[in-house]
């Protein structure tokens, strides 16, 4: 899938963020010389596709004093992992869930699942609470604390379409 | 990336788990997702505002999948030897490819997402970042992804 330049020039200027004013899209549809109904019609469209996820904030774990968070990685039965990767995903501690492949024998890991809490023993309680969930399914599993935010940026697209 | 600690109120945290998706797709969006909120537009503003200055929110807006416009995302790892870290670090983020990169207390103790916009741009950057250091880049496509969304304690 891809989209045309008339959605590429939507995403390159919604990308760092909305206006915080009463009418935003009919800001953004001005700056990019777009009816406000045409940039509505379109952002619903690319919703549809999948090509826009989601709109609306991006919390942030650490200024809300979420401060400790932890990677939690699991080798789950292939079989099951798929039906036990949604139950985790459903728990409202877990930001991010997702299968990954492994890469054996460093990483034996299939699922992985970011925990936020404001301490360790906060989300080492709620990584128990995922094993529990897991039971005999899960073979082992690991937690991997970040220490440092290295960089953190955005997705940018770039003007010449990334060739 | 160090902030100074919010402390959100209750309407705050109300907004925080209200607003993580589904913003409207209107003429006066913030009114629309206000009356949801009990809350004025002109008040959903400025909290808005007020959350975004303080740090507790870093973006607000329409989140694209890089995938479904032809992109890419791929979970990256590296074991890097702990004198050349902070060199290291340096030549991986220098790189425009890099969105996010983390240090992790493991044996792979460096953690870091490649966004690109089109899928070869995953193993060619990949691909550079091991010629460069001479370490190798471990790769974590995502095969299936579970999106809840994080919630505050209301």
């Amino acid at each position: 899938m891809s989209i045309d330049t008339i959605d590429r020039r939507i995403v390159e200027a919604t990308q760092a963020g909305l206006p915080l004013t009463a009418a935003p899209y009919a800001e953004v549809a001005a700056q990019i010389g777009l009816e406000e109904g045409e940039l509505l019609e379109r952002l619903a469209a690319l919703q549809t596709r999948g090509v826009i996820r989601r709109i609306g904030i991006a919390p942030n774990h650490y200024a809300l004093g979420m401060v400790a968070n932890g990677m939690t990685v699991w080798d789950v039965d292939d079989a099951r992992a798929s039906r036990l990767g949604a139950a985790v995903g459903a728990l409202d501690f877990v930001s991010h869930c997702y299968l990954r492949p492994r890469a054996r024998p460093l990483w034996p890991y299939n699922l992985f699942a970011m925990v936020h809490g404001t301490n360790r023993d906060e989300v080492e309680q709620k990584r128990a609470e995922i094993a529990e969930l897991l039971g005999a399914a899960c073979r082992r599993s690991d937690i991997l604390y970040s220490t440092r935010i290295l960089k953190k940026t955005g997705l940018r697209l770039g003007r010449d379409g990334g060739s | 990336m160090t902030r100074p600690l919010y402390r959100p109120d209750a309407v705050d945290r109300r907004i925080i788990n209200a607003l993580q998706e589904g913003f409207p797709l209107s003429p006066r969006p913030f009114a629309e997702a206000g009356r949801r909120l009990g809350l004025g537009e002109d008040e959903l503003i400025e909290r808005l505002e007020n959350l975004r200055r303080r740090g507790a929110i870093t973006r607000f807006g329409p989140f694209f999948d890089a995938a479904a416009m032809g992109g890419a995302f791929c979970l990256c790892a590296m074991a890097v030897p702990q004198e050349r870290f902070e060199a290291v670090a340096a030549q991986v983020n220098a790189r425009p490819e890099v969105a996010h990169n983390y240090a992790r207390a493991h044996a792979l103790n460096m953690w870091f997402v490649l966004a690109t916009e089109k899928p070869a741009q995953i193993e060619a950057t990949a691909r550079a970042i091991e010629a460069e250091t001479g370490l190798a880049v471990l790769r974590f496509p995502k095969e299936q992804e579970f999106y809840i969304g994080f919630r505050v304690s209301a």
